[in-house]
């Protein structure tokens, strides 16, 4: 298994990382984001929904809504926020089959999936760095069919 | 008739034209503390295991049965669209036995036009709505006339309570949380000065809100707090003034943002030149005793009346739904029977898209 540190500067600078990863995204791809609370997840993910946005698009944190649908991109993003889902069961409610097999599907909190983990996924952590304000530490842990994919970014 | 299932809640409420409630039934989410938040009733299969029994309770609370009914409202969306589904077939089924009017309503529309149901208050209105899942400022101009002037970029302002609560090690909801724990702070300015906070997007141009980068603050001010106190390991190792002064600091903190915001969407909503200008708060944020003053003083400033509906209205339920109803049926605003529901459904959907880049223009 691979693993990639990349020390973030900004948030600008965190864009253009999720511009880059957008690139490369197909359907079915499965992105697991962990961090805690203010750390950027849904700020990243804005970046990548716009990325592939035919024009600017609100991005609103899910936290409240549980996913939020962006079918203006082919395939469609289906953001995930399960922070405050407590059963498997719940997920599959929120259409979670059709979003990892038609859509690229982008989750925070992905540890609430238990036995809904998919094999083949890209974890990206970010960690903020001690003493500093805007840093983030952003870690690949390419998983199943990620292992041996090539990242533009790389 | 009004039924809503499109999120955590299921409610069915009954109300009259002439403005009297004569049934609000709701079953609440369930609250789990431990997680600093809500458990949603996300399954659509529990709010089909409540609904008959909602709308029975509501009947019979208000004394009625649905042949007395004159119309039938409930939630089309925006939500979650398995709940509703749920409402919405219920509804649906109802009317087509009964031969009732059949109103689809949006969610937010509930919300905007709530405040008719306790208060003359004529269009146009200013309508700040600020909950757990929403932050928007919208011109009120009619039943279906809606002018959004601003929205969040990114976190509601109701989350951003819970998430500082939870930084806090308060309790949830957050909103009462940081309010309790604020009211402890026995010099507020002095709290503000020791724990400062940004404000995002303060003194620009524009209505939009953005509440992620307090977040990210807040939690940095809580761990430089941790590391600067001799002994303490966590948050639950500081003393309870600091807890108390950094509370007050944020409560100030987001009524300085949302009266910047508001006062950019008096000025432009005047521009109108409404004939009885008034700001409506609605959404449970309003409950906030800080943030109410702040935003009363704000509009009586600007000369505008300052309504807010009360807390039981303000958070999701039966009633606004009911009343949407009554206002669209007054109107001749019935739906199809095939009418559909949608997971998105913005109040004004001509409204520029709300972005970081959009405020710096």
């Amino acid at each position: 298994m691979s693993l990639r540190t990349l020390r973030i500067k900004d948030e600008e600078d965190m864009r253009v990382l999720a511009v880059r990863l957008a690139q490369i995204l197909k359907m079915g791809d499965v992105l697991a984001l962990r961090g805690d609370l203010g750390a950027g997840k849904t700020s990243f993910t804005r970046s990548l929904v716009n990325a592939l946005a035919p024009s600017e698009e609100e991005v609103p944190s899910p936290t409240f809504t549980l996913v939020q649908v962006y079918e203006r991109q082919k395939p469609a993003i289906w953001h995930f926020d399960l922070y405050r889902i407590e059963e498997e069961q719940d997920i599959l409610e929120l259409g979670w089959e059709d979003a990892i097999r038609f859509g690229v599907t982008v989750v925070e909190w992905p540890e609430r999936l238990g036995s809904l983990m998919p094999k083949d996924r890209l974890e990206i952590d970010i960690q903020f760095v001690p003493d500093s304000e805007n840093e983030r530490d952003v870690s690949f842990v390419p998983h199943g069919r990620w292992v041996t994919r090539r990242m533009t970014d790389e | 008739m009004g039924i809503e299932t499109s999120c955590d809640e299921t409610a069915v409420a009954i109300v009259t034209g002439d403005k009297r409630i004569l049934s609000h039934q709701i079953l609440s989410q369930k609250e789990h503390e431990i997680y600093g938040g809500v458990v949603p009733e996300v399954a659509a299969r529990a709010h089909l295991h409540h609904i008959d029994h909602m709308v029975e309770a509501a009947l019979g609370e208000a004394g009625v049965s649905l042949p007395d009914l004159s119309g039938v409202a409930v939630t089309a969306g925006p939500g979650l669209i398995g709940g509703v589904m749920v409402g919405v077939m219920t509804a649906k089924a109802m009317a087509a036995v009964h031969d009732l009017p059949l109103v689809g309503v949006n969610h937010l529309e509930g919300h905007a036009l709530t405040v008719r149901l306790v208060e003359d208050v004529a269009f146009p209105y200013l309508l700040l709505l600020v909950s757990g899942g929403h932050c928007q400022l919208l011109v009120v101009e009619g039943v279906g006339a809606y002018r959004r002037l601003g929205t969040t970029i990114d976190d509601a302002v109701g989350e951003a309570f819970d998430k500082t609560a939870k930084l806090l090690g308060l309790g949830y909801p957050g909103g009462p949380a940081v309010e309790r724990a604020a009211a402890g702070c026995a010099d507020v300015k002095a709290a503000r000065k020791k724990f400062p906070l940004p404000l995002p997007l303060v003194g620009r141009e524009g209505c939009d809100f953005s509440f992620s980068g307090l977040k990210t603050a807040v939690r940095r001010m809580v761990e430089l707090r941790v590391q600067e106190t001799p002994g303490a390991k966590d948050v639950p190792g500081l003393p309870e003034d600091d807890i108390a002064a950094m509370c007050a600091s944020f409560q100030l903190t987001v009524a300085d943002i949302l009266c910047d915001r508001a006062g950019n969407a008096i000025a432009e909503y005047l521009k109108g030149d409404p004939a009885a200008p008034a700001l409506v708060v609605a959404g449970g944020v309003a409950a906030n005793k800080v943030l109410r003053a702040a935003l009363e003083g704000l509009a009586e400033k600007n000369g505008l009346r300052f309504v807010a509906p009360p807390v039981k209205l303000c958070t999701d339920n039966g009633a606004m739904i009911a009343w949407a109803g009554v206002e669209r049926l007054r109107l001749g605003l019935t739906d199809a029977p095939d009418f559909p529901v949608h997971a998105r459904w913005p109040l004004d959907p001509d409204a520029p898209v709300a972005s970081r880049k959009s405020e710096r223009i």
